[in-house]
């Protein structure tokens, strides 16, 4: 997936260079280019695949032609998973500092971010100020994440961007209980043996999810969904919103908040250089 | 480029007669075993180890050989072998990794020391102020080697100590009396026991010296560090030995201070361990928090060999009050007052709390202390999933990203 945003003119703030976030996530790697006013000018995402180092080559070059080739970069920072694996990158932060930085740019003031990526959730509470107050990871389990997402849509037999459409065509949310993705699997058996409709066994797959994270805090500010679980889901939002009784924001590009960070971190780094 | 980088790990010059001072230990015990004299207990690590002495037997304590299956990290392969006879993984993963140990007739004691086999016991004694699983441990060898076990079942959860309880202790410790003559041969010397009680007091204070030295800053030693240089105040309390030792560690920690040095260059964050450390994980911990100018200078791990009540008239009553005085043992009110305590002689800049999934008793996460504690000291944590042993139920890089977030977000509020 290729974005390209606001680069038909060539403006003063492009003129001192783009600064580059890479997010290098266990499954995807994100990045984002900005220029020095904060404008997005490239966002590419493409899986991460085994080879850390050239997948987020590939996308700095990507994006760099995408923002037009006369571009040329500032500086780079890098977090997630394998940010110690971009070669190019001038500075690594990890993807917690820079999903709360992403976020509080689109949501200024005090907020409980939940990440729902693909291999673990995080929930990220920022202070109205944007000091992050504190931060959870989930247990080293797919329970709750992107894994078990997949997991159920390949024992269902469905696409993943079938997922979304398929939640929609339902209000019934088949209860899931299980911790275990494993586990989850074997119920799903049983409401097939049942002949329960698929429909509302993926209702049920998001909601679990969704409860999983509800059991990591008490998110009693606003809630902020980020992740590309979330990008690929809108529906999640909706289910999230019902559950806990309030609405739940989505910032823009739900799934490159952790880049757009990194970039806001390399512009401000440079700036204070 | 923003990769990782590796700082290597200051040495203390004590870890040489630290070894030699361990190798003696053991060297000791192995001809116990292989003789049949002088006899051997086995005892739990915060068990009445100064009565066994007092009789004469050589002390062994199956939780340091646990310590070094993690560390030496033939844990993992060896846990399955326990669980294969029923020992579930989810128990102390200290007990299953030594049940493991045995039943695979595999230990870190061979490689280290010589060792065919851990010394063979005469009698096994614990205490379960720490634990119900040790005496569930040491049953396994009561069944299998057909030695006595005996021991003392303290409260746990306890706020104030009672009178009541002290009594009950005390009257626990003196009916092991007649069992351990038994075995021995040996009268009840009360002579002995004080002189003994009196060592180990003279350890506890040179330990005690050593951890407090980190409140210096920079501090002249780590929490990783410690885990080691505690050896002897835990095999060896009550054994002049070990005084000794804590004498030449002190001297060469009190010359770092005297000369700035710090156990970690630039120390500029200082952070609290509580719970267990990662046993097989201690050098990659070390280096991560020393390549980030952070010292974990202080942990409840390591302060629970300080036994400051041992100091008592009546040595039986030292042992109740000492044995019992521990953070393990306590409710959770005592053990928030104790964090803050620690938190402002230390200095702190963060907590880690380590939960380990084999060991609830030593992971005090699990009853929303890390929360109510952080809202009232303003200190702020970060919970690690991982284990002492188990290396199965950790993940390195989760548990770096968070350590990582945790500086982070106390730099950021300095700025
Ligand atoms: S306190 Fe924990 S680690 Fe120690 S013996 Fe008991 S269960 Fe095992």
């Amino acid at each position: 997936m290729t974005q390209k945003k606001k680069n038909d003119s060539k403006s003063a703030s492009s003129d001192r260079g783009l600064y580059c976030g890479v997010d290098v996530g266990a499954s995807a790697t994100k990045l984002t280019l900005i220029d020095a006013a904060k404008e997005i000018r490239a966002m590419v995402v493409r899986p991460s695949g085994v080879d850390y180092a050239a997948t987020a080559k590939e996308c700095l070059a990507q994006a760099l032609s995408e923002a037009g080739n006369a571009s040329k970069l500032a500086r780079s920072v890098s977090t997630g998973y394998g940010r110690h694996n971009v070669k190019y990158a001038d500075a690594s932060l990890t993807e917690i500092h820079c999903h709360g930085i992403g976020c509080y740019h689109y949501i200024p003031h005090s907020i409980s971010i939940v990440d729902i990526g693909g291999q673990d959730n995080k929930v990220i509470r920022l202070d109205d100020t944007g000091q992050r107050i504190d931060f959870k990871m989930n247990r080293k389990c797919a329970a709750g994440t992107g894994a078990f997402i997949e997991e159920i849509a390949l024992r269902l037999g469905v696409k993943i961007d079938e997922m979304d459409p398929l939640a929609r065509r339902t209000d019934h949310t088949v209860r899931l209980s299980s911790f275990c993705t494993v586990f989850a699997k074997t119920e799903i058996l049983a409401h097939l043996r049942r002949g329960v409709d698929v429909a509302e066994i993926v209702r049920g797959a998001f909601m679990s999810v969704i409860q999983r994270v509800v059991e990591m805090d008490p998110l009693d500010t606003e809630v902020v969904l980020t992740g590309g679980v979330v990008a690929y889901n809108p529906i999640i939002a909706e289910i999230f919103s019902e559950k806990i009784g309030r609405r739940v924001e989505v910032p823009p590009h739900p799934q490159f908040t952790g880049a757009l960070g990194a970039a806001l971190i390399a512009l401000q780094q440079s700036t204070n250089e | 480029m923003a990769e990782e980088k590796k700082t290597t790990i200051k040495k203390i010059r004590s870890a040489g007669p630290m070894r030699q001072l361990m190798a003696d230990y053991f060297k000791e015990l192995d001809e116990a075993s292989k003789t049949g004299s002088p006899q051997i207990a086995w005892c739990t690590s915060v068990g009445p180890a100064e009565l066994l002495r007092s009789f004469g037997f050589l002390v062994y304590f199956p939780e340091n050989h646990g310590a070094m299956l993690g560390s030496s990290r033939m844990a993992p392969d060896l846990i399955p072998a326990a669980n294969a006879i029923g020992y579930s993984p989810d128990i102390c993963s200290y007990l299953t990794s030594d049940i493991g140990s045995y039943l695979r007739k595999n230990t870190p004691l061979t490689k280290a020391f010589g060792m065919e086999t851990v010394p063979l016991p005469d009698v096994l004694v614990y205490n379960t102020n720490q634990c119900r699983d040790v005496k569930d441990w040491f049953s396994f060898y009561e069944r299998e080697l057909e030695v006595p076990c005996i021991g003392i079942d303290t409260m746990r959860q306890i706020g104030d100590i009672t009178p009541e309880h002290i009594s009950g202790l005390i009257g626990q410790h003196k009916a092991l009396i007649p069992i351990l003559e038994e075995i021995s041969g040996q009268k009840f010397d009360i002579d002995r026991l004080r002189e003994t009680v009196k060592s180990s007091y003279e350890c506890t204070k040179g330990w005690k010296k050593v951890l407090r030295i980190a409140e210096k800053r920079p501090s002249p030693i780590t929490f990783f560090d410690a885990t080691i240089h505690m050896g002897p105040a835990v095999v060896l309390r009550g054994d002049d030995r070990a005084v000794q030792y804590y004498e030449t560690l002190n001297a060469e920690l009190e010359e770092r201070v005297a000369n700035g040095v710090g156990a970690v260059d630039d120390e500029t964050y200082r952070f609290y361990w509580e719970g267990m450390p990662v046993w097989g994980k201690l050098r990659e911990h070390a280096e991560f928090f020393a390549e980030k100018k952070s010292c974990v200078v202080a942990s409840t791990y390591c302060n629970s060999w300080i036994f400051e009540d041992l100091e008592h008239e009546d040595p039986f009553e030292g042992m109740a009050r000492a044995y019992t005085e521990l953070f393990i043992v306590r409710s959770e009110g005592y053990k928030e007052k104790y964090l803050e305590n620690m938190v402002r002689d230390y200095n702190i800049s963060g907590i880690i709390y380590h939960d380990a999934k084999t060991c609830p008793n030593n992971s005090n996460n699990r009853y929303g202390l890390p929360l109510r504690f952080s809202k009232s000291s303003g200190v702020p944590h970060v919970v690690i999933n991982g284990d002492l042993n188990d290396l199965r139920l950790y993940s390195e890089e989760q548990a770096k990203t968070q350590f990582e977030a945790l500086v982070e977000q106390i730099s950021e509020k300095a700025k």
